[in-house]
């Protein structure tokens, strides 16, 4: 098994939302990308933004402003 | 073969939209059903579309557009979901019945009709719409464009009217959406219905509705979604309330290949172009004896008004319109599209339930020596 790391997950409510994510993370080289929702956080769409804490304190407000469902921190 | 029944459907189409929908086939998987590259690829390709419709249309937020298989799935979407019984609604004698069969059926079941009568060119009669108007009027369904004339409404007017009396304006740009500038917000258009096999160029299979911000629409659809897969609702959050199924995602690539021609190639350019192909017909056939036009043909477009589309409708003498096609067809290899357009209406106007009409519909495509041959093919067959 491989060994498990802390990720911020990024939720949303659509698959709409998650490509727009994924479009704005591209365009302004966030570092991230998106993966199917891990079973332990509950969520609309079955895809998230996952990425590394690190860098998402980088770009927290940035992100904050896009449209999203909830963000947390999960092992895995 | 000249092919004048772009108003039906554009059959030539720019390369790129083959190939993006071929290289979607060999590529996409079912987008917002998984988190695999396929999935993503595809629901990359759609909201990547999505982003350019709301660029052709000034939609601020591309989430708002929802996708349908063709105009008149958006219509019913649009109509079945707005209107309750004991509203009102306001339409014209323009209408195509993507818009009137819906608007029948829901006066069944108690929603209130009334139409804008078209003078003898087919232009509406806007005088009307205060007459027309009652305290449960909520909103007017008007085409941009009618399918039969080519006559383009002035949407700015009613849009006026409408905003003064606080109805929804409900459009249909079956006709004029990527050959025509539209403008939601300037219009002040609340719900735009679109397709995306005409004058945008794209594949069969595609089109769409836009929805205001502020305005929700109960789909008549509900189903698989790939989000809140443990609800027994489907989810109200657009685009994804009115998406319910699978979409077409190979066709929608193709349109977004067609919207990225229409982007590079300038819709101004590719109205000129269908405007001047249209004024060549009409003025090489209107004066030809027993030759009738029906729309309003005494604008010109010197000032860019952009008054009417490349739609040209005529019969000869009281010849059945089905057998003078028939002729273009045969004689001269012309595909043009006879009998009642769906637009039942717009031929009770002008007094023609029986004989029809016989339509020409350009593209920029077409040249003008095809034009020259429709001419020619008009002027023999009047003899």
């Amino acid at each position: 098994m491989r060994v498990k790391e802390s990720y911020i997950i990024i939720t949303f409510k659509t698959t709409e939302e998650a490509i727009a994510m994924e479009s704005h993370c591209k365009t302004c080289g966030i570092p991230g990308r998106l993966i199917p929702i891990p079973r332990t956080v509950t969520a609309g769409c079955g895809i998230c933004w996952r990425m590394k804490p690190e860098e998402y304190g980088e770009y927290q407000q940035e992100l904050n402003l896009m449209k999203h469902e909830h963000i947390t921190e999960v092992l895995m | 073969m000249i092919y004048f029944d772009n108003a039906a459907t554009t059959l030539q189409k720019p390369p790129q939209v083959e190939e993006a929908v071929l290289r979607a086939m060999r590529t996409l998987g079912n987008a917002g059903r998984g988190a695999h590259e396929p999935t993503l690829q595809a629901a990359r390709e759609i909201y990547e579309t999505r982003v350019a419709l709301a660029e052709l249309f000034h939609i601020s937020d591309p989430m708002r557009i929802a996708f349908t298989s063709n105009a008149t799935e958006a219509m019913n979407t649009a109509i079945s979901g707005l209107f309750c019984p004991g509203d009102h609604v306001v339409t014209t004698v323009c209408e195509h019945n993507s818009v009137l069969r819906p608007l029948y059926r829901m006066e069944q079941y108690g929603v209130e009709l009334s139409f804008l009568q078209a003078d003898r060119n087919g232009l509406p009669d806007y005088s009307q719409l205060e007459t027309l108007c009652r305290r449960n009027t909520k909103a007017i369904v008007m085409t941009h464009a009618s399918n039969l004339t080519g006559n383009v409404n002035d949407l700015k007017r009613v849009s006026a009217f409408a905003k003064e009396k606080g109805l929804l304006l409900v459009t249909d740009a079956a006709q004029t959406a990527g050959i025509i500038p539209i403008d939601v917000q300037e219009l002040g258009i609340d719900v735009l219905c679109f397709t995306g096999h005409k004058g945008l160029l794209g594949p069969q299979g595609t089109g769409g509705l836009y929805v205001r911000s502020g305005i929700v629409i109960p789909s008549f659809k509900v189903g698989g979604s790939g989000v809140h897969s443990y609800d027994r609702v489907h989810p109200d959050e657009m685009p994804t309330a009115l998406e319910a199924g699978t979409l077409n995602g190979h066709g929608i690539a193709g349109l977004r290949a067609a919207l990225g021609y229409l982007k590079q190639t300038g819709i101004e350019q590719i109205y000129e172009k269908e405007r001047k192909l249209a004024d060549r017909f009409v003025n090489g056939i209107r004066d030809i004896p027993g030759v009738t036009l029906y729309g309003d043909f005494s604008r010109d477009d010197a000032a860019g008004s952009r008054n009417r589309v490349a739609i040209v409708s005529l019969n000869i003498r009281d010849e059945d319109s089905a057998a003078v096609a028939d002729w273009l067809w045969e004689d001269y290899g012309i595909c043009v599209r006879a009998g009642a357009h769906c637009a039942p209406l717009m031929h009770r106007t002008f007094g023609t339930v029986n004989q029809g009409a016989v339509r020409f519909s350009f593209s920029h495509y077409n040249t003008e020596e095809e034009i020259d041959l429709a001419i020619r093919a008009v002027r023999e067959l009047a003899q």
